[in-house]
């Protein structure tokens, strides 16, 4: 959970300013941009992800290289997952028995 | 220098670790303190004692924060989910750390209806998607985690959400730094500042380490070439008997840190008079709770909360490990008793714990030695 991802900004939701489509480890998902309020990203600005939550921005080499961080610290494929996590898709598909 | 070559810059990392060798007094034993666990896993994983001088040592520090988390607090959290109209629900990192009557992975497995979530605002989700239930995070981290449960408890209030609720267990950095230096077992020369957390915090809340404690500190990232180019800046000041807060991980982190996310901290959090860590005890002012303004999401306050207290089985070194005082294969539980798939402590758990790194690196190879040893 302490894995910071980087992610692109894809598109920012027009009815929502903290909610944007982001390019995440190839998989797109819905991040928030509430804890950048101060230095509002735009699409195809580079972000650090960390739980769902856009924490800084970065530029593409910067984000390039923390992918090969990640990569190095065998983290790709828990980064992967978080990613696929956000928005709770696997429990969307799968659900969880009612007790 | 197993990975040397898969580095980013591998001649630059080459350059670092001579400067490294150049800027050592061979006469002299260096301790520095990575306080990340982030740091510590990445030191594991790259190897990277190896491509630093044998008097240099890295001393694990207690920023893991499933690690420092005391089992009550699991315990109490896990006895809220007993009511089976609530939904418990966790990052990932918590589902196998053991309360005293088992993790919240063993509590889903009787019956308990355990979610893993990888985002607070999931958490809010599934209150939204099951308005007959109540939701419970169990929310852990440092300051790096603990703005985005602030910013979806002030979400949860706008929205009028009355089925959410957090049982908060954010703890900061700070004080724990204090813990460990006030610590008497405790000799440290410098030490390498957690990168993620200053995202946040900044590098200003570090400045009493270098003018109070006289020990200087370097906010580092995680790359091999970051964490080697951190320890040379270290050993740079104390070579000129300089003292200074310094910031290696400057692409990431800015010095005055992200003033929204502190707000909104602010905005929600308050700190607890005392709060109690694994291994370092009662530590005051060193961990938040949700004001009353958001008492209705506060699970303490809107629950009763039995306050369990569980003191850690007697044989694990928990504790000892955690403030850096013990290696974690020097446990006397480490590779036996305590292993990933039957974790004593939190530390064998967490993807950042120290014994969870050591085992997962370190321990195949010490085991490959001693089987040689055995058949030679």
């Amino acid at each position: 959970m302490c894995l910071a991802i980087p992610g692109k900004i894809i598109e920012i939701s027009p009815d929502n300013p903290d909610s944007a489509l982001v390019d995440v480890v190839s998989v797109r998902r819905k991040v928030d941009l509430g804890l950048l309020e101060n230095d509002r990203p735009q699409p195809g600005d580079w972000v650090l992800i960390h739980v769902g939550f856009a924490m800084s921005k970065i530029s593409e080499e910067d984000a390039l290289d923390q992918m090969q961080t990640l990569r190095m610290l065998g983290e790709t494929e828990a980064a992967l997952e978080e990613a696929q996590g956000y928005g709770l898709e696997e429990q969307d598909r799968t659900p969880h028995p009612k007790q | 220098m197993r990975f040397v070559d898969e580095f980013r810059d591998p001649e630059l990392v080459t350059r670092t670790a001579a400067e490294i060798r150049r800027l050592v007094d061979p006469a002299r034993h260096y301790r520095f303190m990575e306080v990340c666990g982030g740091h510590t896993h990445a030191i594991y994983r790259f190897g990277l004692k190896d491509l630093l001088p044998e008097n240099i040592e890295l001393i694990h520090g207690p920023g893991c924060p499933v690690c420092v988390l005391p089992m009550g607090r699991i315990d109490d959290g896990l006895s809220l989910a007993q009511d089976p109209n609530v939904i418990f629900a966790a990052f990932g990192d918590m589902m196998r750390v053991p309360g005293r009557t088992g993790s919240p992975l063993e509590h889903k497995a009787r019956g308990m209806d355990v979610r893993i979530v990888y985002s607070p605002s999931d958490a809010l989700k599934l209150a939204r998607a099951n308005p007959d239930r109540h939701v419970m995070f169990f929310a852990i981290g440092f300051e790096t985690t603990a703005p985005s449960t602030a910013l979806t408890i002030l979400r949860a209030k706008k929205e009028g959400i009355r089925n959410f609720s957090v049982f908060c267990n954010h703890v900061t950095i700070i004080p724990a730094i204090r813990a460990i230096l006030d610590s008497p077992d405790m000799r440290l020369d410098a030490f390498i500042g957690p990168g993620h957390v200053s995202t946040v915090i900044g590098c200003r809340p570090y400045e009493w380490i270098v003018k109070d404690e006289h020990k200087p500190i370097v906010v580092s990232g995680f790359e091999p070439l970051d964490m080697l180019q951190s320890v040379a800046m270290l050993l740079r000041q104390l070579k000129n008997a300089e003292c200074k807060v310094e910031n290696q991980y400057k692409r990431v982190v800015p010095w005055e840190g992200n003033r929204a996310a502190l707000r909104k901290m602010a905005e929600v959090f308050q700190l607890r008079p005392y709060f109690e860590w694994r291994g370092l005890g009662f530590i005051s002012q060193s961990a938040l709770r949700i004001r009353s303004e958001y008492a209705e999401f506060d699970a303490e306050q809107r629950f009763e909360v039995p306050g369990v207290r569980v003191t850690d089985p007697k044989a694990a070194q928990c504790g000892e490990v955690l403030k850096g005082v013990l290696k974690p294969h020097q446990c006397k539980l480490f590779g036996h008793e305590c292993t990933p798939e039957h974790p004593i402590g939190a530390l064998m758990v967490s993807s950042e714990g120290s014994c969870a790194a050591y085992y997962k690196y370190e321990h195949p190879k010490t085991a490959m030695v001693n089987i040689l040893s055995q058949t030679a």
